[in-house]
């Protein structure tokens, strides 16, 4: 393999339903930096069936060139038809560095096109930056939390290529859209091998689209534990109706059943960043911690005092959830109407 | 129809503390575990064998000490067990990982290959779709149901927006969700069965491989270094009356113009 083949910083552009997913743009923001700092193309790859006319979309935010394989086999993602036409390009265009979201359908590829390919991947990234390595050449680093969140590793791939990474969602910063971005356009012809095509998709069950994306709430007022049950998540909805937020959730009440997984923050749930992240009863385990430490402004309320939470709160209160939340409502509500 | 199921030894890393002096992990009197997913697709394996009849053979790749989890898989109702281990497979990343399973795989008959999603120690996710390219088997991950029906193999994949029904033709690795199999308990005579019966234990020779491709040599991922968690600052902590911390919460959600 001569390394210097290969070039570019390359973002599978995960799309569903024909929608562009927010991790590809977030991805097309860290590749920017990355290409720059290896004066690289940023390359967007979008795969689908009739979505060409996205593809102006990703070099509004960020895309030097997006290739479009745009494909009738394509239309929903499948493994094995998503894995040939990956594979094909890659072959084709030697990217350097290859960057997916880390949901399921990133985590269900790359690791099929890393073995194909015997390449590095690095899992779940939080962090991807170019450093000099000891021999003053610019190397690729991906770093990702471990034991649960308790360790973070950084890992290299320094003798194969591509450099593979799947990327946490909502962690990379988006770009500004930029719609006079000018990029180029190109379309990729596969040839599909449909003896390997094993897996029939038979139906698709949306979930609830009431369900909100707390990965987009501006404020949280997440509950766990201490709040008891659905009644104790009445009072926290009322402050989040207050502030203009949603509601969220630890596992402890995902796994009793009080909520759906698609509330639950933390590792096994989602990474979530608001200006405001308000822990009620909440003890703060590790893998709560990975997926909320990067907010804004953590306000924690308690009542064991040595709860893990308030070590990464910015406010801390020993107290009573049940009693402070109603109160803290009210005080809210009073002050909107002393203001109008 | 042969089953086999996957399986890894983890530390439980929900007891896993961090030394606040040092900042390093504490791994002392942390147990190990049958990793979770694992469990979970012991689980579904053993429920297809209840159905449809079957042999469930578990394979694990590891250290000696994985010898413990392997009779609690006996003991749930496995029917053979191996354990595969050498000191050529240290160092192994995920790619050398699934090439060692595959190999060791590729000598035996089965029908299904279970495999749990994710392991909480390394939460990577790719052993098995990996291992299933190397075997050049189709692959279901995030599975939340599976039955063998007429038609042939029906799983249900859960996604972050959506559940989709899949229909597989032949051969196929299924990655399971612990969280949709609750796994059955030990029984008494279970325990008691699996410590008279033999646990396989196989080296490198055994299995269908290239030693090169083995654990360090064999991966093309390095750790470049690994350091606990940068802890933050702690902030402000109040122990006061319900009245004092609503107007300290209320003056500092005004501060931050969040109300």
């Amino acid at each position: 393999m001569n390394m210097n083949d290969y070039k570019d910083v390359y973002v599978f552009a995960e799309q569903r339903n024909g929608v562009i997913q927010n991790v590809a743009y977030e991805l097309l923001g860290k590749a920017t930096d990355l290409a720059k700092e290896l004066g690289h193309q940023v390359v967007a790859v979008l795969l689908g069936y009739g979505i060409k006319d996205q593809a102006q979309s990703l070099v509004e935010m960020g895309a030097d060139e997006v290739i479009v394989i745009d494909r009738p086999e394509l239309k929903d993602y499948l493994t094995e038809q998503y894995k040939q036409a990956m594979y094909q390009l890659i072959m084709a265009r030697k990217p350097q560095i290859v960057l997916y979201g880390a949901t399921t359908i990133g985590r269900d590829l790359a690791p099929r096109l890393a073995c194909k390919l015997h390449s590095g991947l690095v899992a779940d990234c939080t962090k991807l930056t170019i450093e000099l390595d000891k021999e003053g050449k610019k190397e690729f680093y991906s770093t990702r939390p471990a034991f649960g969140g308790n360790l973070m590793a950084t890992i290299v791939c320094p003798t194969s290529r591509p450099q593979m990474s799947t990327v946490r969602p909502g962690v990379m910063q988006k770009l500004q859209r930029d719609v006079n971005r000018k990029g180029i356009i190109s379309e990729f012809e596969p040839v599909f091998d449909e003896k390997e095509f094993k897996v029939r998709l038979i139906s698709t069950e949306m979930n609830d689209q009431k369900v909100a994306d707390i990965s987009t709430a501006k404020y949280l007022v997440s509950g766990g534990r201490g709040v008891h049950d659905a009644e104790g998540f009445k009072k926290l909805q009322a402050l989040a109706d207050e502030i203009g937020g949603m509601v969220s959730s630890s596992r402890a009440m995902v796994d009793a059943g009080v909520m759906d997984h698609a509330y639950q923050v933390g590792q096994t749930g989602k990474t979530v960043r608001p200006q405001l992240y308000m822990a009620c009863g909440i003890s703060g385990a590790i893998q709560h911690l990975a997926g909320m430490e990067e907010s804004g402004y953590i306000v924690a309320i308690n009542k064991d005092k040595y709860a893990p939470i308030f070590s990464v709160a910015d406010l801390g209160i020993v107290g009573d959830l049940h009693k402070i939340i109603p109160m803290l409502t009210e005080r809210i509500r009073r002050e909107k109407e002393q203001n109008q | 129809m042969n089953i086999i199921v996957c399986v890894k030894q983890v530390p439980d890393t929900t007891e896993i503390k961090i030394d606040p002096v040092k900042g390093t992990l504490i791994r002392d009197g942390v147990p190990a575990i049958m990793n979770p997913d694992d469990k979970g697709g012991l689980e579904l394996a053993l429920r297809l064998k209840e159905q449809h009849g079957a042999t469930v053979t578990v394979v694990s790749m590891g250290p000696p000490q994985a010898d413990v989890m392997l009779r609690e898989a006996l003991a749930m109702g496995a029917d053979r067990a191996i354990l595969i281990s050498d000191r050529k497979f240290a160092g192994a990343d995920t790619l050398a990982t699934s090439y060692t399973l595959a190999g060791c795989i590729k000598t035996l008959d089965y029908d299904l290959i279970i495999a749990g999603r994710q392991a909480i120690d390394g939460d990577t996710a790719q052993v098995a779709p990996e291992m299933a390219e190397h075997l050049g088997l189709p692959q279901v991950t995030y599975v939340v149901d599976a039955d063998i029906t007429p038609e042939g193999l029906i799983v249900k994949k859960e996604n972050e927006d959506c559940v989709q029904t899949l229909a597989v033709d032949g051969k196929c690795v299924l990655t399971v969700l612990a969280s949709a199999f609750k796994p059955r308990y030990m029984t008494v005579a279970g325990i008691i069965d699996a410590y008279n019966r033999e646990v396989e234990v196989w080296s490198a020779e055994k299995i269908d491989v290239d030693e090169n491709l083995l654990g360090l040599k064999g991966s093309p991922t390095k750790v470049f270094r690994s350091f606990p968690k940068a802890l933050k600052a702690p902030g402000e902590v109040h122990e006061l009356s319900d009245e004092e911390a609503v107007e300290l919460i209320f003056n500092r959600l005004k501060e931050k113009h969040i109300i």
